[in-house]
């Protein structure tokens, strides 16, 4: 055994010398309870390890046992439904052996060993297999077939593989004799090291919108499956509740949800919305398709940063069965700070506000590990990553905040005002933006309409508009408008109020099929062409708003889908008729 | 073995930090008794370097000696002992008793507690009544839940403070209920104003004070209110009880912390707070909730004063990014003599949508939110408007907004602070000042 003593313990941080031909990044057993750790640092005999459990107890000659392997996370049937925490330990088991309480040094198995899947095999031996290749399936449950992968480090010729039928994740189900002569034995469940991207052939550019049912996202500042973005955002501008909805609603296969450094009695919610929630899609509970991983702020602060490295590898094997995924961790500032907290107390040079020079290249390595990808065994996966970042003071100027926007390309920038005035999601309009408009333009062209591109700007430009204006109605006041002007201000409102503004809590309202979403669209910009064409024939604004067609647009949000469509046309012919038998006004 | 470990060897005292050389087997975050003269100050252990031990002094580091003070290692955390018996008592921030009474006998208990596991939680849904029209109609409070009140300095947080602990109940079922009431820094005449309320109530039998005065030490407020909330997860995941625990003021509690933090020579964060000033708050805050299988439930109320009223200071930010939403105070609304001077626009409640409608309070409790909400929030934007430009440049459904924004203030957010109103007249009040819109 490869051991070490502790030589010094500051919080998380420990300190052991000792231990021979240390790895970076390997996991050690740390004190007698032998909690676990990782080897970040090593300089001479001295080796800096994080500890992702609780300290308390630990003293300067305890012992350090080096385990040989990289923190991996352990990858088979069994993953999705549960709850992991940031070192994959499901929480209900750790329950069941501690308590309610989490407590340090608490040993669970990550997988069930014991319990039986149905495998059914898709290859024939004798014949050569790579890494990645699937050999098999098992049904996880009613929605997901968990395909089974040869690991991604393996290849050869598979020499025997077993027939249908039940088995545990650590039966050996094949064999593989690899070029080197060597016979591997391939289980279902395999290892891999989280902090290393497991491989793919090649990465393929994103084309297909990520669905959320959200308007003001599929509509505006779209993301792709592939794509990543970023929710910056201060407390109490619906984070949290947005990205929540955006897990429960999206049109992914696989959600992977990682509560880094956040509220306990959230993560409570969610679970509890994932049991007895319903996919509509797939009329299945949404927990069938989610994995999540809670590590809660009061949970020890290191493992913020397993959490979130345990999320992406479980994301990225799931994509290898190809798969869509999409992962969103809240948040990832805590995720920072954890790193902040690492550095100092490793006495590394501060770099801006005392986070780690390597502070954006760790954020890089994070979402570049998004993609859609050809997979090792040809299909077309893809995994979609959307981090909340919990700027201090709401000041996006801070250092998290531009690093992350530097690497994503959507930025949905949530802003107070509107949360103070209730308008959720408080995505500001003005502010965010989305790189991928020109890669989803074919889907929307082909699924929904072509007029998707035109219309969006369309709309954006009245937004923009109306913001001009505003700043003069507060100078001078709203006398000072000209009747068009004045036109603009209401259609700028029918746009907040009835495309962007969306209520998360109503079900008839919390999701919106992108048919119904662009139908909303093309009565606004029809009401806009009316309103201004109208305007411009010298008809009184004041007539035209007395019609209150605002009104009856707004009631198209909580039609479902059909009946959206229905009244939309209706709508437009009404909007057409009234606004067009009003009389003009001759000037004086 | 090292319960008898007892070393001369101070080499250096920095403040509230003092380092002990050529120690052995000492374990991080143990406590530390160390004898001045015939006094006993108690200390933990925040860092080891080989055998050099830093320690942190809970009740100053005066008198100190270098070479001449005695050091002794018990082995052990800070615990507590912890028993029924605790209700209706006042202990000092470490947990001994000072009302003159015998000390507190127990099983004893680890002041830092653990983190609750995840999947135990039951998501909080019991909606409590605080006979505050503003706070239950608008940002009510949910059992389990943990909701702080920002407020600035001269504002009344005292006085809704112990309102809402005077009145809290629940609308559905009578059971045993106990108050935790940590004071980390205020004043005596503060916290003899919370006795003589609690007395007036008649429910001071029914508190727990934790005491930590002004005048007494600095860092001792670093354990205060994990003392408390000892005390507070004892009554409730033991004893069943539903427990509300009051903390005032937790903006020195972060001073504390800021004091250790400097003493370390840790790289400070915003204004010169630690870097994991947020994690540590969370360990505070997080204790609040309801678990699976027990019947109790902590209920956590924390007031903090935010430096010159700002709301983006580390200390309310950090707390609002933890706890479950925040009752923030006005001092425009208390000059034009509101009370509860409540910041509506600013305040919110996350739990609440859980916690309200039919069943738990009223079916058209969210309705009425709602449309209040708005109302308030399109009134106050008139105001503004008209301050600027002057009444006349408003129109008249315009000025039926400010007028109800004014009504609003004075008739719904204004009330008595021995005023109770049920959620019934709350909400009915809340139509009747939407009615002006009409």
């Amino acid at each position: 055994m490869r051991e070490g003593r502790i030589t010094r313990v500051s919080g998380f941080v420990v300190v052991a010398e000792g231990i021979p031909f240390p790895m970076m990044n390997e996991v050690v057993l740390v004190g007698e309870a032998g909690l676990i750790g990782e080897i970040n640092k090593i300089s001479g005999s001295k080796v800096s390890i994080q500890v992702y459990e609780e300290t308390t107890g630990l003293k300067c000659g305890d012992k350090v046992v080096a385990l040989g392997r990289l923190l991996s996370a352990e990858l088979g049937p069994g993953v999705l439904s549960q709850v992991y925490d940031g070192l994959q330990r499901p929480l209900s088991e750790i329950a069941e052996l501690a308590g309610s309480f989490v407590r340090a040094g608490v040993k669970s198995k990550r997988l069930d060993h014991e319990k039986k899947w149905h495998f059914v095999p898709v290859k024939e031996p004798p014949s050569k297999v790579y890494g990645g290749e699937i050999i098999g399936r098992v049904m996880e449950n009613e929605l997901i077939e968990h395909r089974i992968l040869i690991p991604p480090n393996v290849k050869g010729s598979l020499v025997s593989l077993v027939n249908e039928g039940d088995y545990t994740v650590v039966d050996t189900i094949a064999k593989v004799k690899a070029t080197t002569g060597e016979e591997i034995e391939v289980r279902m469940a395999h290892e891999w090291p989280v902090k290393v991207p497991r491989p793919f052939v090649e990465k393929l550019n994103p084309d297909e919108p990520l669905i959320t049912g959200i308007r003001v996202i599929d509509f505006m500042f779209p993301i792709v499956k592939g794509g990543t973005s970023a929710m910056p955002g201060p407390f109490g501008s619906g984070k949290t509740v947005t990205l929540q909805q955006i897990s429960k609603q999206t049109d992914a296969d696989v959600v992977i949800y990682v509560g880094c450094g956040e509220r306990g009695n959230e993560m409570a919610d969610l679970l509890e919305k994932y049991k007895t929630l319903t996919d509509f899609r797939s009329g299945r509970p949404l927990v069938e398709r989610s994995v999540i991983i809670a590590n809660t702020s009061n949970m020890p602060v290191a493992a913020r940063e397993s959490s979130i490295f345990l999320g992406v590898t479980i994301a990225e094997y799931f994509r290898d069965m190809g798969y869509n995924v999409a992962l969103i961790a809240d948040s990832t500032s805590r995720w920072a700070e954890a790193l902040r907290e690492l550095s100092s107390r490793m006495e590394e040079l501060p770099g801006e506000e005392g986070f780690p020079a390597y502070l954006a290249s760790r954020l890089q390595g994070f979402y570049s590990r998004a993609g859609k990808v050809k997979t090792l065994s040809g299909k077309i996966g893809s995994l979609a990553i959307m981090g909340a970042v919990s700027p201090p003071g709401g000041d996006f100027s801070e250092p998290v905040t531009q690093k992350t926007i530097q690497t994503v390309k959507v930025f949905w920038g949530l802003d107070p005002d509107l949360a103070y005035k209730r308008h959720f999601p408080a995505i500001n309009w003005l502010q965010s933006y989305s790189l991928y408009v020109e890669n989803v333009s074919v889907w929307w062209e082909l699924n929904v309409s072509e007029r998707w591109r035109i219309l969006r700007e369309n709309l954006l430009s009245v937004l923009k508009e109306e913001d001009e204006l505003m700043q003069i109605v507060r100078l001078i006041g709203s006398g000072a408008l000209s009747e068009r002007e004045r036109a603009i201000l209401e259609i700028a409102r029918v746009i907040r109020e009835v495309l962007l503004k969306q209520n998360a809590l109503d079900i008839n309202e919390a999701y919106s099929d992108p048919k119904k979403t662009l139908a909303i669209a093309e009565v606004i910009d029809y009401y806009r062409e009316q309103l201004l064409e109208a305007v411009s024939n010298n008809v009184s604004l004041e007539k035209i708003l007395s019609l209150n067609l605002g009104r009856e647009i707004e009631k198209l949000k909580t039609l479902p889908l059909d009946k959206c469509l229905e009244e939309s046309f209706k709508l437009k012919e009404k909007i057409v008729v009234e606004v067009s038998t009003l009389p003009s006004l001759v000037k004086a | 073995m090292t319960q008898s470990m007892r070393y001369k060897s101070i080499s250096s005292i920095n403040g509230p930090l003092i380092v002990v050389s050529n120690v052995q087997g000492v374990k991080l975050n143990e406590l530390v008794e160390i004898e001045v003269g015939e006094e006993t100050k108690i200390g933990q252990v925040i860092e080891l370097q080989g055998n050099v031990a830093i320690i942190q002094v809970l009740q100053g580091t005066a008198g100190i000696s270098v070479g001449q003070s005695y050091v002794r290692f018990t082995g052990d955390t800070l615990k507590i002992p912890v028993s029924e018996e605790v209700i209706g008592r006042t202990l000092n921030g470490l947990g001994k008793a000072i009302d003159g009474g015998p000390e507190v006998v127990g099983e004893k208990f680890d002041v830092n507690g653990a983190p609750i596991n995840p999947v135990m939680r039951l998501p909080p849904k019991d909606f409590i009544q605080t006979g505050i029209s503003v706070i239950d109609g608008l940002m009510s409070v949910i059992r389990g839940q943990k909701l702080p009140i920002f407020s600035g300095y001269g504002l009344p947080h005292n006085l809704i403070v112990s309102q809402i602990v005077r009145q809290a109940k629940l609308l559905r079922k009578q059971e045993s209920f106990a108050v935790v009431f940590s004071a980390l820094g205020i004043s005596n005449e503060e916290a003899d104003f919370f006795r003589v309320e609690l007395e007036r109530a008649n429910i001071l039998d029914r508190t727990v004070f934790i005491l930590n005065l002004q005048s007494d030490s600095t860092i001792e407020r670093i354990v205060a209110p994990r003392v408390a909330l000892t005390v507070a997860e004892y009554l409730a995941f033991e004893k069943d009880y539903h427990v509300l625990v009051i903390t005032s003021d937790m903006s020195n509690y972060c001073e504390a912390l800021r004091e250790v933090s400097l003493a370390r020579n840790e790289i400070p964060g915003r204004r010169g707070y630690p870097g994991y000033m947020y994690s540590d708050l969370a360990t505070i805050y997080e204790r609040a909730g309801i678990v699976s299988g027990k019947k109790g439930s902590i209920t956590q109320i924390p007031v903090l004063s935010m430096p010159d009223d700002d709301i983006t200071h580390p200390i309310p930010d950090l707390t609002g990014y933890i706890t479950e939403g925040q009752i923030v105070l006005s001092r425009s609304l208390h000059l034009s003599g509101i009370y509860p001077p409540v910041n509506v626009l600013a305040s919110l409640s996350r739990l609440m949508k859980d916690g309200i409608g039919k069943g738990y309070t009223r079916e058209d409790h969210f309705e009425i939110y709602a449309r209040l909400f708005s109302a308030y929030a399109e009134g106050l934007r008139n105001k503004e408007l008209s301050s600027i430009l002057g009444e006349e440049t408003l129109t008249l459904e315009e000025r039926q907004y400010v007028k109800f924004a004014e009504a609003f203030e004075k008739k719904f957010i204004n009330q008595g602070v021995d005023e109770e109103r049920s959620i019934d007249e709350t909400l009915d009040l809340g139509l009747e000042v939407l009615s002006i819109l009409k």
